[in-house]
């Protein structure tokens, strides 16, 4: 599946995006030099902890940014030709039409006084120009896509569980043929068999509609089960990316690590979970070289003072001085 | 939209509203029975023309078995009152000998309605366009102007502000007239006489709104500052959606819901009058029926007054609890 998606044009790029936030006269770096690609069909998961830069990456993605927050350089292109990602009314062709959100709809993301099946089928009428009742149409067949009876669909989100509110809310992200689909967190708030068969609906629709997915999760464990490739983000950077079995079976970076270090898995007796010591970084004032060496058990002093740059290793990248290509800093490393 | 099927579900939810209507209003007849009857005061001394007129315990034991004031006040006399009420009868005036209390309030009821619901229209209108505006662009300099004015506007007493006004366009400028209700004297025709009654209701409407407008901008702007931070707008932005079409079909209908309570309060005191107001500008409605009661002791009219002022405040819930019903579906059930 990685193979055949790798070899074809990639559907977005993200070169090398920059975002601050400017808060109270402090400008604040939530993603710093973000690089990455992403292939039509494929699915990536950003991972981190709160105040990475996963969410802030895919805001940015779909051109949802709040309006304190400047894109200060790069560019995302989406089929080779620029997003006007800091201009709100540029993006609004562009959003739902082209890349939609799943966001988690089990809390507040739909409206409490509309039908889902008139939230469902509000985009069809609005982008699509669909006349009332074909978007009604549309909205039942999108329904019975996702395993609620479309008689359902007269319901208010309140007369919903939180399962079937994530169903409409993917119902809701397909309705106008999106090749992108963000999923923001969709399965936090949901107990862990509705979160199974919830991500079990996104990859076998993913397959069926050819649909590229950006997963942004904390938990590990959801990126295992849903995705084809998987980026660790830390302090607003990715420090590493690569398949999911590889990250899994060997992580280069120590942050990487400890994440996995933190799935419990009582199949293999592991059943304390070991947490990461240490803080989150203070953005504001974020520690000089790399972010995380504060919290790094293997932090070497060349890890205070330098930045690591994101280092290809094979199709897999990697950003840790523990893993320098170059001969010097392999001599650093041994002096 | 249909509204959720004015089937079972919601004829039985107005059944109950409805319900406790009823029982709140028998609540308040007999909460305004007792409190009248607490009060100091004996009705009998009152009758006979107060204190300071000198009577005889003969003439007092007459006027009390004349008005069957020596019965026991449960449930004689109780039931007596409620059973006067729901036939419309609520006694008769001490100040205004032999006139029915019914009679004198809806005498005074239509220049009150004309005031305080001529100058509630006009604040619901202003207060909550310019503060849900104000909430939508929440910061922007049009929120801060309105704001600051509004909060100003709010903690005005109203008669203060109706002086003002008075000194400005009447006094100082004679364009509008200063009190009562028609110019006195001239005899006129039809359509000059309304245009006169307009002319009398500008200022007095403008002192009630203004400080009115106050209120509605402060709670609309809030509303609507809480919708916006919530994560439905997110995703109508998400959707693509323009920021009017945000602000009409995923932003009003929720901002609507804590203004629909202050309308329905506010509406239930559009008959109490503006008691301050009133005075300022001599302007004959039940806010001053209101004073004239209190300063006479005239208990009766004071009775009928806060027993009309109950059932209003009570229809007025009532409104809101149906209004509420159709605006959030989650109220339904």
């Amino acid at each position: 599946m990685t193979n055949s998606s790798q070899d074809k044009a990639p559907l977005l790029e993200i070169d090398r995006l920059s975002v601050d936030y400017g808060l109270k006269g402090v400008s604040l770096r939530a993603i710093d030099d973000v690089s990455f690609a992403l292939r039509p069909g494929e699915a990536v998961g950003l991972v981190g902890e709160s105040g990475s830069g996963k969410t802030t990456t895919a805001m940015a993605i779909a051109g949802l940014l709040s309006p304190n927050a400047r894109v200060s350089s790069g560019v995302v292109r989406y089929r080779g030709n620029r997003l006007p990602i800091d201009d709100d009314a540029a993006m609004r062709p562009h959003r739902w039409s082209e890349t939609s959100v799943v966001f988690q709809g089990a809390m507040n993301a739909l409206n409490p006084v509309h039908r889902v099946m008139k939230q469902i089928a509000e985009p069809c009428v609005l982008k699509l120009g669909m006349s009332r009742s074909e978007a009604t149409a549309r909205a039942r067949e999108l329904l019975e896509l996702v395993g609620i009876p479309a008689d359902r669909g007269v319901a208010y989100p309140h007369e919903l569980s939180g399962g079937m509110r994530q169903r409409v809310m993917i119902a809701m992200a397909l309705a106008c043929r999106p090749s992108i689909i963000i999923g923001d967190e969709p399965t936090t708030a949901l107990d862990v068999i509705t979160q199974a068969q919830i991500l079990k609906l996104l990859g076998e629709l993913r397959s069926q509609l050819n649909l590229a997915l950006i997963l942004i999760t904390h938990d590990l464990s959801v990126v295992a089960e849903s995705c084809d490739r998987v980026m660790i983000m830390y302090a607003g950077r990715i420090v590493e990316d690569g398949t999911v079995a590889e990250i899994f079976a060997n992580p280069k970076h120590p942050y990487t690590r400890l994440l996995i270090d933190t799935i419990p898995n009582p199949a293999n007796g592991k059943k304390i979970i070991r947490p990461i010591p240490g803080d989150p970084p203070n953005l504001i004032s974020r520690p000089p070289g790399c972010a995380f060496h504060p919290r790094c058990p293997s932090a070497m002093g060349v890890c205070a003072t330098e930045v690591p740059g994101l280092d290809k290793f094979g199709r897999a990248r990697v950003a840790c001085h523990l893993h320098r290509s170059s001969q010097e800093d392999k001599v650093a490393i041994h002096a | 939209m249909a509204v959720g099927g004015l089937g079972g579900k919601t004829s039985r939810r107005i059944g109950s509203i409805l319900i406790r209507a009823v029982m709140t209003l028998l609540m308040v007849a007999t909460l305004n029975f007792i409190l009248f009857r607490v009060i100091p005061g004996d009705p009998a001394t009152l009758l006979l023309g107060g204190a300071r007129v000198s009577v005889n315990a003969e003439q007092i034991e007459a006027q009390r078995q004349n008005w069957g004031l020596d019965r026991p006040l449960f449930p004689d006399q109780m039931v007596d009152y409620l059973s006067a009420t729901l036939r419309g009868d609520l006694g008769y005036s001490f100040k205004f000998r032999g006139r029915h209390v019914a009679d004198l309030i809806l005498e005074r009821l239509p220049a009150t309605i004309a005031l305080v619901g001529l100058a509630q229209l006009a604040a619901i209108l202003c207060g909550v366009m310019l503060g849900l505006y104000a909430g939508w662009r929440r910061g922007g300099a049009f929120d801060r102007v309105a704001t600051g004015a509004s909060l100003a506007l709010y903690s005005t007493p109203s008669f203060w502000l109706a002086m003002i006004l008075v000194v400005i366009f009447s006094t100082t400028l004679g364009w509008l007239p200063g009190y009562g209700i028609y110019s006195p004297g001239a005899s006129i025709g039809a359509a000059d006489r309304f245009l006169d009654y307009l002319r009398h209701l500008a200022l007095p409407v403008s002192a009630v709104a203004l400080g009115l407008i106050g209120q509605y901008v402060v709670v609309a702007r809030a509303a609507m500052s809480d919708v916006v931070t919530e994560d439905y707008m997110v995703t109508a932005r998400a959707k693509g959606l323009t920021g009017g079409q945000m602000l009409m079909r995923h932003a009003f209908r929720n901002a609507m819901l804590p203004i629909v309570t202050l309308i329905s309060l506010n509406l239930g005191y559009v008959v109490a009058g503006a008691i301050t107001v009133e005075a300022v500008f001599a302007w004959p409605g039940i806010g001053g029926l209101t004073v004239e009661a209190l300063n006479a002791r005239d208990y009766p009219v004071l009775q009928g007054i806060f027993l009309l002022l109950g059932a209003s405040i009570v229809g007025a819930n009532l409104l809101a609890d149906v209004a509420y019903g159709i605006l959030d579906p989650r109220v339904r059930q």
